[in-house]
């Protein structure tokens, strides 16, 4: 692959952002354009992904930034599976000269507007569900994160260690939306929302847009900041992957999400191993995916994935996780990742940076980037 | 709210307002599926066999759910949402009756709650 991430941007993440999701949309845009030392007349692809049109289309992006034209447009019907698999794509797009620069984002009023949380999703499973009262997206988790602790030997003292342990790093991330200090007894002592998630298992909501710039990595060398190399990526669906986002039922194995489906091609695609890791940004709308991530990548052994959280063995999801940071789909644990390579994470900059592993995704489907270091 | 029922889920909601558990099941690979759909997941084959489930099995997972996202079901807290591992081999979704408990392994069995346009599945605990 020749292309690297070489910019980022963000709004800020609020509650109730008083603005249209446009507005989101370009200043997240404009403001990652900027970071890299572009200008937009420099973007010639953009790259998204909404859920039941709580979004806008690549075009409305375009024409506020008043791209010249658009030779790679891409929107997707997905929700937290997509951010790794639209920078994985254009930076196919980049390496193949179908675009030279591209913008990926996501923008959303995620907490004022359409809310995924509670969102009803089409499709044939859905009558089986919502009738019942089996109408959240956290129940899903929750249901494949009984099955997993169950089956794993773990436990609430293991997803307790991942909202901890986030929580240490969000302290340090003025973006974060959970800021204050957590730690076991206060998690333990929380009511549960839905059994095994207390609150702090799960992300936090909110309005606000990240965007990602994607060129090629000889451009990538001139531009103001090291550039974020896209190594490998991969997206997977196992069998029967339901039909539709919600509908797991057909589904072999709870304990084990897509990240055990690519790995092998994630790290074979780079020539690396899940040892050669040293950062890891896991998708984590709740705190059962990030363990069973890191199981399924590989990163340690089953079973084991409480204890390395705990043990803080890698630093991992160092903005705070979608837990912390807030919800705006994994696009910012994307651009969380491509900051940590790039060496710009401030107080929160790991020491050891040269290899990245990014995943997008909670259940039957998602995708993954390993983002190095240039040379 | 009620089950938009579709040409392929029409059997199964049909026969659970005649409180029984009517599966799809492959006519070539003899697999049972669910949620109902026009061909199987397993291996491809177009069509399906109706079979009728015992709508005995065991528990694979639950949740239990504390605060209602919907306000059709705000009043019903505490309940129990279980997968179910039929003893035909396929996974159904289902609650367990009333405010009841579940843990993975139970064995239960099949329950029906009428409502006015449409009859739900629940489950029962046999301990």
């Amino acid at each position: 692959m020749n292309a690297a991430v070489v910019g980022v941007g963000y709004t800020e993440l609020s509650r109730c952002s008083g603005r249209s999701v446009l507005d989101l949309a370009q200043q997240a845009c404009r403001s990652a354009v900027a970071d890299a030392g572009l200008h937009p007349s420099d973007v010639d692809g953009i790259a998204s992904f909404m859920l039941m049109h709580d979004s806008v289309p690549c075009q409305a992006v375009a024409s506020s930034l008043a791209l010249p034209q658009t030779r790679f447009a891409l929107d997707l019907q997905l929700g937290g599976q997509a951010p790794c698999y639209l920078v994985w794509l254009a930076a196919l797009a980049v390496t193949s000269g179908q675009a030279d620069t591209v913008v990926v984002y996501r923008a959303l009023n995620g907490r004022s507007g359409a809310r995924v949380g509670t969102m009803a999703f089409p499709g044939a499973g859905a009558q089986h569900r919502y009738p019942i009262g089996y109408d959240a997206y956290l129940m899903y988790c929750a249901m494949w994160g009984q099955r997993f602790l169950h089956e794993t030997g773990q436990g609430e003292l293991d997803l307790g260690a991942v909202a901890v342990g986030q929580r240490r790093w969000a302290e340090r991330n003025e973006r974060a939306y959970r800021r204050s200090p957590l730690d076991l007894g206060s998690y333990l002592a929380e009511p549960y929302v839905v059994e095994p998630f207390r609150a702090d298992d799960c992300t936090v909501e909110v309005d606000g847009a990240c965007a990602v710039v994607v060129t090629t990595l000889e451009r990538a060398r001139h531009l103001r900041h090291p550039p974020a190399v896209v190594a490998s990526g991969a997206y997977r669906a196992g069998p029967r992957p339901g039909l539709d986002i919600g509908d797991h039922l057909l589904w072999d194995d709870y304990t084990r999400n897509y990240t055990s489906w690519l790995r092998d091609d994630l790290f074979g695609g780079a020539g690396l191993r899940p040892t050669d890791v040293e950062v890891a940004e896991i998708y984590d709308c709740f705190t059962s995916t990030v363990l069973m991530g890191l199981e399924g990548l590989g990163l340690c052994g089953r079973g084991e994935s409480g204890a390395f959280v705990r043990e803080a063995r890698l630093p991992l999801n160092t903005h705070g996780g979608l837990l912390a940071e807030g919800y705006l789909h994994g696009m910012n644990t994307v651009a969380e990742a491509a900051l940590q390579v790039q060496g710009r994470a401030g107080d929160r900059q790991v020491a050891r940076r040269d290899v990245c592993v990014v995943t997008s995704g909670a259940l039957m489907d998602g995708s993954a980037l390993i983002l190095t270091t240039d040379g | 709210m009620e089950p938009l029922v579709d040409e392929d889920s029409r059997a199964y909601w049909d026969g659970l307002r005649a409180h029984r558990v009517v599966l799809q099941r492959c006519p070539a690979c003899g697999r049972t599926r669910f949620p109902p759909m026009p061909s199987c997941p397993s291996c491809g084959t177009p069509g399906a066999d109706e079979v009728e489930a015992g709508g005995a099995g065991v528990v694979y997972s639950f949740v239990r759910v504390h605060r209602s996202f919907s306000a059709d079901h705000a009043a019903e807290v505490p309940y129990t949402v279980v997968v179910v591992e039929l003893d035909e081999g396929c996974r159904v979704l289902g609650r367990i009756e009333d405010h009841g408990r579940a843990a993975i392994d139970d064995r239960v069995t099949a329950a029906y709650v009428d409502h006015a346009t449409w009859t739900e599945l629940r489950f029962r605990c046999l301990r």
